[in-house]
């Protein structure tokens, strides 16, 4: 076996061993049941959710935010972190509030939000967006930075002009850093509006949470939260998979 | 244009033997900035066509400006450059290829794509591609690596899959920064041979910028010797070495003579190089 696949199995027999003493706790009761459910209540539970389609509404309220939110803020955070890069003078500026930027609670402008843009899935976009954005921004400067001073020289001595140099040659340089602005906007993006929808919105999967919650209905509420990390997860297990695909080239053998 | 003699005895090639090729006059190069350094000049300078020119001055000189200036990668300062005949001034001419001091191959393509790189950017048609790729991997000794990533490579290959990247290309004036810096002795001089072979293949111009005195006096045919900064050129001796010479030169007599010329020109130069950089590491400490 390689060394990486013993890593991951090692990681997954970590995850499965927590899973089943977690079981195990549940159904000996040395975890109150009406504080948690076994992970295999869970599961049923998810299961019975997601057949009877009661929450496939809020599954594409919220999926559908968070893809929005994502996609708006990698653009964004590509643009305005290649403009502060091309302008010395504003990254200067602008460099210490990127570096203090998420020690800002950015939930207590969520209300006004609210009261600006009315209580639909707008202000979830915005607050997905404020928090995904500076992570792309701070990612693509990263990159940005560490793009060769020859590999410019070397688009000069091809002619080419400034979009094809940025992407044949500026983009790809700096693609692993870009890679990691991707993974954490859509880290962030899912924070900000999950979090979100369990603070004040009319749906969603945040929202469902919060709601089940308050209804003191254990089993929905831990059947929807097993639902969110077993997403995220794949996700990021996917988004991972890619990145170690794309980087495997670039390492040193 | 001459022909080469089909003759043993190869023509000594100098400056003057087949006319300029490139040719600086008055060129300088001042970085701007607060604390503008003048890193260059004046320059004048004829390079011939065919002729193989080293570069040998003490670190710091302006040597790579020099290289950045010639190849209209930079403007000059002040002061003319035509190659071909044709002004430079801050534009790559058609025809220049370099080879720059720092690892310039692409990360993230395989040797095949770096090497085809700047083909498929002019729209050279794929079979003509192809069958330049292949030529300049076998030359530069790189066949078994075609699929490889630069970052499975050690310095020395990475730095020929510069030289064949740009070998592509057929480049009439090829300037090199000191390509094989990064290399021990013994791979150095095996390499000068390759980069001997190449320009005798190519008929191409040479400017191979260096800081080692061996490599400069036994690969070229004249040698330019730069003061330090602001880098000018103190002498340019001519080496009178056959066409078909190679690194077995070093045995030669007359190497050893003009090894030593370049030094007993250079040591005072270096001297001050090094001096101006205590003198700054001192007011740096105080
Ligand atoms: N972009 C730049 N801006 C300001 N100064 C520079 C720049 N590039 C080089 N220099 C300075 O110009 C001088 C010559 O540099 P360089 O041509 O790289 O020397 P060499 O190649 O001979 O070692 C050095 O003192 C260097 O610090
Ligand atoms: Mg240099």
């Amino acid at each position: 076996m390689t060394r990486a696949a013993k890593v991951g199995w090692s990681r997954i027999a970590l995850i499965v061993g927590s899973v089943v003493l977690l079981e195990v706790l549940c159904r000996t009761k040395i975890i109150n049941p009406l504080t948690m459910i076994p992970p295999s209540t869970m599961a049923v539970k998810l299961y019975e959710i997601l057949a009877s389609g009661q929450m496939t509404d809020d599954i594409i309220q919220t999926f559908s935010t968070v893809a929005i939110a994502f996609v708006f803020s990698v653009i964004v955070g590509l643009g305005i972190g290649a403009l502060v890069h091309a302008l010395p003078r504003v990254r200067r500026a602008i460099d210490p509030l990127l570096a203090s930027y998420y020690s800002i609670p950015f939930f207590v402008f969520y209300p006004l939000l609210i009261a600006l843009f009315g209580l639909n899935t707008i202000p979830l976009i915005a607050i997905g967006v404020v928090f995904a954005t500076a992570a792309m921004v701070i990612s693509t400067l990263n990159g940005l930075d560490r793009v060769p001073r020859v590999l410019v020289k070397t688009a000069k001595i091809y002619r080419m002009s400034p979009l094809s140099t940025v992407m044949l040659l500026t983009l790809p340089s700096a693609a692993p850093y870009l890679f990691t602005g991707l993974k954490l906007a859509l880290a962030y993006a899912f924070i900000g509006i999950i979090a979100g929808e369990f603070i004040l919105s009319g749906g969603g999967l945040g929202f469902s949470i919060a709601y089940a919650y308050q209804n003191f209905d254990n089993d929905t509420m831990y059947a929807l939260m097993m639902f969110v990390l077993v997403v995220v997860t794949l996700m990021n297990a996917i988004l991972h998979m890619w990145e170690q695909r794309l980087l495997k080239r670039r390492a040193r053998a | 244009m001459m022909r080469d003699g089909a003759s043993g005895s190869a023509p000594v090639m100098t400056g003057q033997d087949r006319g300029a090729h490139a040719v600086l006059r008055g060129v300088t190069r001042v970085y701007p900035g607060a604390m503008a350094v003048h890193a260059l000049g004046p320059i004048d300078l004829d390079i011939g066509h065919g002729e193989f020119l080293a570069v040998v001055g003490p670190s710091g000189c302006g040597k790579s400006t020099l290289l950045d200036v010639l190849a209209g990668l930079n403007p000059p300062t002040e002061g003319t450059i035509t190659f071909e005949d044709k002004p430079v001034h801050g534009t790559v001419p058609d025809g220049v290829g370099v080879v720059f001091q720092e690892d310039a191959s692409f990360p993230w393509l395989t040797v095949h794509d770096n090497v085809a790189f700047g083909l498929r950017r002019a729209g050279v048609d794929a079979t003509e591609i192809e069958r330049r790729v292949t030529y300049a991997i076998g030359f530069m000794g790189l066949k078994d690596f075609t699929k490889a990533y630069p970052a499975q490579l050690s310095g020395g290959m990475r730095q020929r899959v510069c030289i064949a990247r740009t070998l592509v290309m057929q480049p009439r004036l090829i300037l090199l920064d000191e390509p094989f810096g990064a290399l021990d002795q013994q791979t150095r001089l095996l390499m000068g041979d390759e980069l001997l072979r190449l320009w005798r293949e190519t008929n191409a111009t040479v400017m191979l910028i260096t800081h080692a005195l061996d490599e400069a006096a036994m690969l070229s045919d004249r040698v330019g010797v730069m003061s330090a900064r602001p880098g000018c050129f103190i002498d340019v001796l001519t080496t009178g070495w056959p066409r078909d010479r190679d690194s077995r030169i070093v045995a030669d007599s007359a190497f050893g003579t003009l090894t030593g010329k370049l030094w007993s020109l250079l040591r005072g130069e270096s001297l001050k190089a090094i001096g101006s950089r205590e003198g700054l590491t001192q007011s740096a400490g105080a």
